[in-house]
């Protein structure tokens, strides 16, 4: 499969390049990265007015296949990544059966080479069954491709294991990622505990709940060596740690979500459960803050936590409903609005924050654009002015806040070991 | 760079009139209702009104959870306005079933009442439904959140001997957090004005309730709250939204419960309010519940008064 990618502007934050630059592409991988590429004998996109960029990297999604498939299979919800402008995700295990076995693993793996558009990376449990007793097959689930071990939205509570699993993982060189939350700081909550909390009358998730946790795996990681990537994070404090741990050279990287850069709890209204997720919206504060981490570095990358319901599940009493928000078609257009149209960063950086970065927390070999490497490609504008519409979800979930949404730009083509998996509607 | 989100949840077809919170209600519609309220009250010694304002109208009590006063106070008010009453408690309905909220209420919907009165155990459970039903939907109570027929009639009580709500000092004394009586009373007594004090011990009283409307302070000490207090609104201890150990339930009273004691650093004219039902020896003494202080049947027999008013608003008259 040969492509050339013509006029567009090339970005690779690796190799700091910035510049026009024409991408042919032979046999999925990238053969040359020239100023003017000629030839005559292949197929041509033509990228003049998009930036093209090393494709794009979620480490934090939710696919539900096995067992919740209603809700999304590995197809749906990696269609939807090829659509939100990303090659590669990497899934969390809670589906049913758990994955915390190399048969699981293998199970993902093989479905998703089947059926998937994007490359997609298992993670496995940290415990068997993430009960939080037992140590899962790490080593095994490892060797059938998963790439890192978390516990998500069951966090490990017992810091005996917690600190076992890490030492255990860091001898097979694998990162922990934590889902921080001390279950029974937010026993019961539904949003964050402030002043919105009170004033709806629902159930406070407190900030503690998320610190304490951040604490105890910053101070874990220290003594064990074990790489820690803390999922999601969403307050100031727990920033501000991560920052202090990132000084004392500890092995400590994390994520924010684009929710949780771009709104607050004072946005919950009518009680949507649109807007219930964990860890819950916090304050304009946590914003700053968390914005001011993706500025300094502190923060490494953007990660969706993309978390399909079905529509039934969560139209319901608003304690009654599941968390999580669907994300990964809004993530490219919230990020560009926020950070580079608000005039935080440079587009490299935000590149950075989406392929070199994120790829680099897990230890996975993508987003780098480079001769040679794989074809895997993201092409997005920075100016198409855009309205998400869920109900044109490639998801197979309508959870999303961002319904209606107007984005001036977002991805325009997602292309993986050479081939355009996803190109925009209007751009085809 | 703000991010904006589009109106998607705005509650309510435009022409739908719901009373779903305090917090919603304006001064003026506020002033309307205590108004109309007064309209409906039965003179002294003179037999209750008996209307035909909502003759053939049907209205539906849906209570999910156990109600005395509340529900029989709907049911007295829309039968003296002419209504016809349907009453449908959890246990009689498909709920039990595992039918969902969503359901049951497109269900009664389709047999077009002319209102829903709806109480539920969580909170914004009306809320979220009044985003898909055109049917108005008046709250009797949801979870921890509103109660606002509870605040209006509090309201129309304090006015029978006060002559304004505005500048008056209102303890409110109790569960604060568990509280949807707290909530509507707050946000309705703010409206006018009036200095609000929320007391309770710390694990009740969340600091951010002063953040919900302007006029509010805390304080942990019950001498505090009621000195000089023109109101005092004791709350009943909800042991049953308390998932978890809040307070040692055999010190309470010994720290927040109102004895006559607590009388003598209020004003001189202060009245005791409780929402019902009352717990005598765990919110207040029996000499405060029988004293000449207490507003508790008062409130009662006005809790009619002003339903009458709300069913009259929402159904349009």
């Amino acid at each position: 499969m040969n492509l050339l990618i013509k006029n567009g502007r090339a970005i690779d934050p690796q190799t700091k390049l910035d510049g026009r630059r024409d991408v042919l592409i032979e046999g999925g991988k990238i053969a040359a990265v020239e100023p003017a590429i000629d030839k005559a004998d292949v197929e041509t996109l033509d990228a003049a007015g998009l930036i093209v960029a090393p494709g794009f990297v979620d480490i934090h999604v939710h696919l539900r296949e096995p067992g919740i498939e209603h809700a999304e299979t590995i197809e749906s919800g990696s269609k939807a990544a090829a659509a939100g402008g990303f090659t590669a995700v990497c899934c969390m295990p809670n589906t049913i059966p758990v994955n915390d076995s190399a048969q699981v693993t293998s199970f993902i793996v093989e479905r998703a080479r089947r059926y998937a558009p994007v490359h997609v990376h298992p993670i496995g449990a940290v415990t068997k069954g993430s009960k939080g007793e037992q140590l899962a097959d790490i080593g095994a689930m490892r060797n059938e491709g998963a790439a890192a071990i978390s516990d998500d939205g069951i966090p490990v509570m017992n810091s005996g294991i917690m600190r076992r699993a890490m030492k255990y993982a860091a001898s097979f060189g694998m990162t922990v990622i934590d889902h921080c939350e001390d279950l029974n700081l937010s026993s019961g909550g539904d949003i964050h505990e402030g002043v919105q909390c009170a004033r709806l009358g629902l159930r406070g998730i407190s900030a503690s709940s998320e610190e304490v946790m951040v604490a105890r795996d910053i101070i874990l990681a220290a003594e064990t060596g074990a790489h820690v990537h803390v999922a999601h994070i969403s307050t100031k404090n727990s920033i501000a740690m991560v920052r202090q741990a990132k000084k004392l050279g500890l092995p400590v990287t994390a994520e924010v979500t684009p929710h949780h850069f771009t709104i607050t709890d004072e946005h919950i209204r009518g009680y949507d459960s649109n807007y219930k997720m964990k860890p819950p919206l916090r304050t304009p504060e946590d914003i700053e803050a968390a914005l001011e981490g993706l500025v300094d570095g502190t923060i490494d990358c953007i990660a969706t936590d993309h978390a399909p319901h079905t529509g039934n599940t969560k139209m319901q009493e608003f304690e009654r409903c599941p968390f999580g928000i669907t994300g990964l078609e809004t993530a490219l257009g919230l990020a560009l609005e926020k950070l580079y149209h608000g005039g935080l960063v440079d587009l490299t950086h935000l590149v950075r924050l989406f392929t070199t970065d994120a790829a680099d927390c897990l230890g996975l070999r993508r987003g780098r654009l480079f001769a040679g490497g794989p074809a895997d490609l993201t092409l997005f504008s920075t100016e198409r002015e855009w309205t998400y519409d869920v109900n044109a979800t490639l998801s197979k979930s309508k959870n999303s806040p961002f319904h209606g949404c107007r984005f001036r730009g977002g991805p325009a083509a997602t292309i993986v070991n050479g081939r355009v998996v996803w190109s925009a509607p209007d751009s085809a | 760079m703000a991010i904006t989100l589009p109106a998607n949840v705005t509650a309510t077809p435009a022409n739908t009139r719901n009373l779903l919170g305090a917090e919603d209600l304006s001064r003026a519609e506020i002033e309307w209702l205590l108004e109309r309220g007064r309209f409906y009250k039965p003179q002294r010694n003179e037999p209750p009104k008996k209307l035909d304002t909502l003759r053939g109208r049907s209205i539906v009590n849906l209570f999910f959870e156990p109600s005395t006063r509340t529900r029989t106070s709907f049911e007295i008010a829309a039968k003296r306005l002419g209504a016809d009453t349907i009453g449908i408690q959890t246990q009689g309905s498909s709920l039990s079933k595992g039918e969902s909220l969503v359901d049951t209420l497109n269900t009664l919907a389709a047999m077009s009442p002319d209102a829903i009165v709806m109480r539920h155990a969580a909170s914004g459970a009306p809320h979220f439904l009044s985003r898909y039903l055109s049917t108005p939907m008046i709250n009797a109570g949801d979870g921890r959140h509103e109660h606002p027929t509870q605040a209006l009639l509090d309201a129309f009580t304090i006015l029978e001997v006060k002559d304004t709500l505005e500048g008056l000092r209102v303890a409110i004394i109790g569960d604060i957090s568990h509280s949807r009586v707290a909530r509507s009373n707050v946000h309705l007594l703010a409206k006018f004005g009036a200095a609000i004090v929320l007391c309770g011990p710390a694990t009740m009283v969340s600091g951010n309730m002063a953040g919900i409307a302007p006029g509010v302070t805390l304080t942990y000490d019950m001498n505090e709250a009621v000195a000089d207090a023109d109101v005092i609104m004791m709350l009943r201890v909800q042991l049953e939204r308390q998932n978890v150990e809040i307070f040692p339930k055999s010190e309470y009273f010994q720290f927040y419960g109102l004895t006559l004691e607590h009388l003598k650093p209020a004003k001189p004219d202060a009245i005791v309010l409780h929402p019902g039902p009352i717990n005598r020896g765990r919110e207040l003494s029996n000499e405060v519940a029988d004293s000449q202080r207490s507003m508790i049947l008062n409130q009662v027999e006005n809790g009619v008064a002003i339903r009458m008013a709300v069913l009259e608003w929402v159904c349009g008259g």
